[in-house]
């Protein structure tokens, strides 16, 4: 039985250090997905996960490493979006929908220019975690690290945000600024889980785990604690199920995210109308007394 | 209590409005600490765009305020703002005691470490609003009432000297209704100036200023003065039993 779940690991480094790069990649996505969750930010994590296409694919062209131009390529996002906002009055959806599919054509003309992207094109998207190096593991835990300081440091004009913005701007913070903080947090989570689950299924991971905190958690500190360690059991999971079935290792991670959530969900749904029943039945016991002479 | 100016708020040919369209125009008042002003129209009237205006959410569009002697939102520790309807996503996991909480974050600001004073004064917003009951339950679990008295014990929370409340008897029974009565009139005992934007004539009986609102100013003055019945008829298009 042993050798079902932990061989695999034991006997293969590259299986060691995916799995260290998803269990980093799971808790820095739990951690920025709490708050992209919370303040309705899916839309923008699914944007900049595709809006950093077009940076990695010219850094590859140009023979610069893929994070460098993933990272321009969420500072552009985010500065377009900040910008078409601000100055042309729309709302923020519809200047994230323009950047979004703007940025993905981008990102796919430039590698329609050379057909030796169509192998890294696979990579971006889907990621590569079966090839994670030494150095991929420090870049993550450094994103880590500085994603665990923002929250932790912007966890109060965090939460007063979510709950509603006036709340935050009348208590004395600045809106804007830790709205951009909040944007950046999620944009270096982007740009440090492409490698290993891919720009199309890091929002998988963003916010399937955090998703499922926000079903059963009654604090802020305790979904985000459920959320990773759902994204490392996800990890573990999806590791085990791609090496012992030969499936792609992000989709298979992403996958038992998702399905950890649809479980959830189901499970609470049954807990409330449970717990509705349960409410119910004094208040028909009470009527019943009370219509007695 | 730092800087005290001679009136509380301050507004002089006041226009508030959103960007450049003013929705109400030359507004004229002055408070001083302890008062209780009423702001009274229908929907749309300019009760919530006055008090977002005094909150430092919107910029005037014309004309002068001030608030405890500078401009709205200047001072966030000393002003408290209770919106009309709070937000109550059904995605936050947070508790009442969590929500209330929050009305210290003003003061704390990112880096403050939360003091036995702080519990302190968490636990007694709780206790007055009645929000104790229920302090320990989601608030997505919560009814609106409920709610409400959530929102309102964490603007009591701030210790603000200002409070501005839209409508926060709003979805409140009598009972609510009265609970909100008297810490109004508990708070205006400590010296606190609360602005209440209301649809009810009854909750303007013991203002020190009642304004009447109808995308301009109707009446300004004591309850006697502005609730008379050919103001009362051009902000409601008709009189109300008092």
């Amino acid at each position: 039985m042993n050798s079902i779940f932990f061989t695999p690991f034991a006997n293969n480094e590259f299986m060691r250090l995916a799995l260290f790069a998803s269990v980093l990649v799971a808790i820095t996505c739990a951690i920025a997905g709490t708050f992209v969750v919370l303040r309705g930010l899916a839309f923008v994590g699914d944007a900049l996960a595709h809006g950093v296409l077009p940076g990695i694919a010219t850094a590859l062209l140009l023979g610069v490493s893929g994070i460098i131009g993933a990272g321009v390529g969420a500072v552009v996002m985010l500065s377009g979006v900040s910008l078409i906002t601000r100055r042309y009055r729309l709302s923020s959806d519809t200047a994230i929908g323009l950047l979004f599919v703007g940025m993905l054509a981008l990102g796919v003309i430039i590698t329609s220019r050379s057909t030796s992207f169509v192998g890294d094109l696979t990579r971006i998207l889907f990621g590569e975690l079966l090839g994670v190096s030494k150095l991929d593991l420090v870049w993550q835990s450094a994103a880590l690290l500085i994603v665990f300081a923002v929250a932790v440091i912007a966890r109060r004009p965090f939460l007063l945000m979510s709950v509603d913005e006036g709340l935050a701007r009348t208590s004395g913070f600045n809106v804007s600024i830790f709205q951009n903080l909040l944007l950046a947090m999620v944009g270096l989570t982007v740009v440090a889980s492409f490698q290993t689950v891919g720009t199309l299924l890091v929002l998988g991971m963003l916010v399937a785990p955090a998703a499922t905190g926000a079903l059963f958690a009654r604090r802020i500190s305790t979904m985000m604690l459920v959320a990773s360690l759902i994204g490392c059991f996800a990890s573990y999971a999806g590791l085990l199920i791609s090496y012992h079935f030969d499936l792609a290792a992000g989709a298979s991670i992403v996958l038992v995210a998702v399905v950890i959530f649809a479980l959830s969900a189901v499970a609470a749904e049954i807990r409330r109308s449970r717990r509705n029943r349960h409410d119910e039945i004094p208040h028909q016991h009470e009527h019943s007394h009370s219509v007695r002479p | 209590m730092t800087n005290t100016p001679e009136f509380s708020i301050l507004a002089e040919r006041l226009g508030v409005g959103y960007g450049r369209q003013i929705v109400v125009d030359n507004i004229e008042f002055t408070t001083s600490p302890g008062a209780l002003v009423v702001l009274i129209g229908t929907n749309g009237s300019g009760k919530s765009t006055l008090l977002k205006t005094l909150a430092g959410m919107i910029t005037p569009v014309s004309g002068r305020v001030t608030v405890l002697g500078s401009e709205p939102g200047k001072s966030p520790r000393r002003v408290a703002y209770l919106p009309q309807h709070p937000v109550s996503s059904h995605t936050l996991p947070l508790r009442a005691r969590d929500v209330v909480a929050m009305g210290r974050f003003a003061h704390l600001g990112l880096f403050g470490r939360e003091s036995a004073i702080d519990r302190e004064i968490l636990q007694s917003s709780l206790e007055r609003t009645g929000a104790i009951e229920f302090a320990d339950k989601p608030l997505r679990d919560l009814s609106g009432g409920q709610q409400q008295r959530t929102h309102l014990a964490q603007v009591l929370t701030r210790r603000a000297e200002i409070l501005l409340l839209d409508e926060p008897t709003a979805g409140l029974d009598i009972t609510g209704r009265q609970a909100t009565a008297k810490i109004i009139a508990q708070e205006r005992g400590h010296g606190v100036t609360v602005v209440l934007a209301t649809h009810e004539l009854s909750e303007a009986k013991d203002a020190d200023l009642v304004i009447l609102l109808a995308q301009r100013v109707v009446a300004v003055g004591t309850p006697d003065a502005a609730l008379r019945d050919e103001y009362l008829r051009e902000c409601f298009g008709f009189t109300q039993p008092h």
